[in-house]
């Protein structure tokens, strides 16, 4: 116990859990949305579009600040999913094809514009790799100031058109016949996909950030029917994932937090797939026992 | 004269990559086909555990026990998938995103603890590094072959002795996997035979454009491709012309602004399909356009001859079946209204005479095809 409060007063690792939990919350949110959509590889194909816009950030920066690199990421990952969206709709390709190109083409441009800031040698390059796989012990006080107002942002629009939000989720058909503005809100919560998948980058870096928007949201959805609690339980799972995923890599140098979260997370969607009441694969097998055995009973006494 | 081609860099790496080009097409194909491209993402993001795992035990980098172990790592991957998706609890897609990052951190976990100091490191899986292939040779028969240029060559010839073996199989798993089901083909180990090819070919491709410019290579020329046509032996020699090319034009651009090879090589496949997306004869956002405008001006001939032909020797002819008419009873601008005329004039449907318009019997027979279908019926009948 004395270990734990030890950890928790060293600065570096307060930033880390502060940061990661904040990731989850956020990633648990508006992953909620993305997994009910059925837009779950989305948010994979966003992080990975991110790449040439930390890039594009950095250059127009001129240095790692935070900020631009952010404002940087969105954008291409906000160009990408324009790019999935206009494949799926103006060309004969499906949406996972459509998915691949926006996610490979980008991180591509990523990889050129990367290799052409290493090949300028600026010194204050550094770090900027730390993005494709997260480096969150890198984070600082003023990062979290960012990735919390990110946060409190897409919270408080999330409140703010709850009612839309919801049903351009479950009936987009009636939400247009409402007069509702569909494809804004879909615009939105894609938006907000990338806000998410720009908050994580720095914590478990574009390649695990597909399993950050899932996780949680798949995990939620096993306990509840609602969409509110689904919302705020993935909120939770998201919060509880990132700060354990981050104080145990605290423990060893050589335990990545990235990683950790996202098998953290993993482990919870294994345990509520199994337990969660209603839906768990457990229960389901004990209830197909105990009807087994009452048809047995039954044909015993000669009924059927 | 062989030695100085396998000694010249530039070739060895533009031939190393048109390899991965033409292999990845292949299997990518049907993958596009199939609508299951972003297994393609999974495979090549897990493959990092098979890596290490091959390593660990075994310790060789690569060869033939890292592929195999590659392509065990690609199945499980598809397996574990699968085994998530029919507990119906989580959709297809979502459980994709689910497994691959559970694999590739458990990988990434164990480079980090046990393998700190090798050339493994993740990010050489993520990034290659096809500039350093010729570094790396064997020597085959007095030639120093490049590893990369091997392996991959390898990879290219099961590839395309796969698909042409199976051709037909393929291509009725793709298409109607029902059927194939029906007629005794097993579809499902057709999918599991080519998924194991896809990480096999990951694998072998890693070490020169690492693995998320590996999907580049298998999604994006073969979806270009599909653009350009609807035959599947044509689509498959389209996707491997076009990776081709990508490799070359990529090599070259890299070499001019000093940037990653193979990143310029996946980032031209994308070049090719934004041409393919515009441009395409049939299905490339132009084409449909023109298509669309041609169909508007059909349509609006069409509804001058319509008009033109219900007023047609009525009372009201000469004050309907003139050109002011058509502003102020079709409701057309006057810009518009002199289009239709012009092109109506065109094409012979219509004849003027003085101020009146009147229909020629091509004009007549559009508007009674439209109006009176029964007739033209009788006709042909």
């Amino acid at each position: 116990m004395s270990g734990l409060v030890e950890l928790l007063r060293d600065y570096t690792i307060q930033n880390v859990a502060i940061g990661a939990a904040l990731l989850g919350v956020i990633s648990g949110v508006l992953g909620s949305f993305a997994v009910l959509r059925r837009q779950s590889l989305l948010g994979d194909a966003l992080s990975h579009a991110a790449l040439p816009g930390i890039c594009l950030g950095f250059i127009v920066a001129g240095t790692r600040d935070l900020g631009s690199i952010l404002a940087g990421a969105l954008t291409t990952g906000a160009l990408a999913a324009l790019v999935v969206l206009l494949l799926t709709r103006k060309s004969r390709l499906k949406t996972d094809a459509a998915l691949g190109i926006a996610l490979s083409v980008f991180f591509a441009l990523g990889v050129v514009l990367l290799t052409r800031i290493q090949g300028s040698a600026n010194a204050s390059q550094g770090g900027l790799e730390s993005f494709l796989f997260g480096q969150a012990a890198a984070l600082l006080r003023g990062d979290l100031w960012v990735m919390g107002g990110i946060t409190l942002a897409a919270l408080t629009v999330t409140a703010l058109v709850w009612k839309e939000f919801k049903l351009v989720t479950f009936d987009p058909v009636f939400a247009a016949s409402l007069g509702l503005p569909v494809a804004a809100l879909e615009v939105a919560l894609t938006v907000m996909i990338a806000l998410a998948v720009v908050v994580g980058l720095q914590m478990v870096g574009v390649v695990l950030m597909a399993a950050m928007v899932i996780a949680p949201a798949v995990a939620a959805r096993q306990w509840t029917r609602t969409l509110g609690g689904m919302v705020v339980l993935a909120a939770l799972i998201g919060m509880a994932c990132g700060m354990a995923g981050a104080l145990v890599s605290a423990t060893s140098p050589g335990l990545a937090t990235g990683p950790l979260i996202v098998l953290a997370a993993s482990a919870v969607v294994l345990v509520s797939l199994f337990l969660a009441p209603g839906r768990g694969l457990l229960w389901e097998a004990a209830k197909r026992r105990t009807e087994r055995r009452r048809l047995l009973h039954r044909r015993a006494r000669g009924e059927a | 004269m062989l030695e100085a081609f396998f000694n010249d860099a530039p070739v060895m790496i533009m031939l190393t990559g048109a390899l991965v080009g033409i292999a990845a097409a292949m299997l990518g194909t049907f993958l596009v086909l199939r609508g299951s491209s972003m297994l393609s993402d999974a495979i090549s993001h897990s493959i990092v555990l098979g890596i290490v795992v091959v390593w660990l035990v075994t310790f060789q980098q690569s060869g033939p026990v890292q592929i195999i172990g590659a392509a065990l790592t690609g199945v499980l991957t598809v397996f574990l998938t699968e085994l998530l998706a029919g507990t119906r609890r989580v959709k297809t897609d979502a459980a994709i995103g689910l497994v691959f990052p559970v694999l590739f951190s458990i990988g990434v976990l164990l480079i980090n603890l046990y393998a700190r100091d090798v050339h493994i490191d993740q990010h050489t899986v993520l990034l290659g590094e096809i500039g350093f292939v010729w570094l790396d040779t064997v020597d085959l028969g007095g030639y120093p072959v490049p590893l990369a240029l091997l392996s991959m060559g390898a990879m290219t010839v099961i590839n395309v002795l796969f698909v042409a073996l199976f051709y037909k199989e393929l291509k009725l798993a793709t298409f109607d996997a029902a059927l194939a089901k029906a007629l005794g083909f097993a579809p499902g180990l057709l999918f599991y035979a080519l998924l194991m090819l896809t990480s096999a070919t990951a694998v072998a491709a890693f070490d020169a454009v690492g693995a998320v410019l590996f999907i580049a290579f298998v999604i994006v020329p073969p979806s270009a491709a599909y653009l350009l046509t609807d035959r599947l032996w044509l689509m498959l020699l389209l996707g491997a012309a076009i990776a081709v090319l990508s490799s070359l034009s990529g090599f070259h651009l890299a070499e001019a602004w000093n940037v990653s090879i193979g990143g310029m090589m996946a980032v031209m496949t994308g070049v090719f399909l934004a041409l393919a997306f515009l441009f395409g004869p049939r299905y490339g956002l132009i084409a449909q356009e023109i298509r669309r405008r041609g169909r508007r001006r059909a349509n609006a001939s069409r509804t001058l001859a319509v008009h033109l032909y219900n007023h047609e020797g009525g009372p009201d002819q000469a004050e309907e079946n003139v050109t002011r008419a058509l502003r102020a009873h079709l409701r057309w601008e006057e810009a518009r209204a002199r289009r239709v005329l012009l092109d109506s004039l065109d094409r012979g449907l219509v004849v003027r005479e003085g101020d009146l318009l009147r229909l020629t019997p091509k004009g007549r027979a559009i508007a009674r095809e439209i109006l009176e279908p029964w007739r033209q019926e009788a006709a042909g009948a």
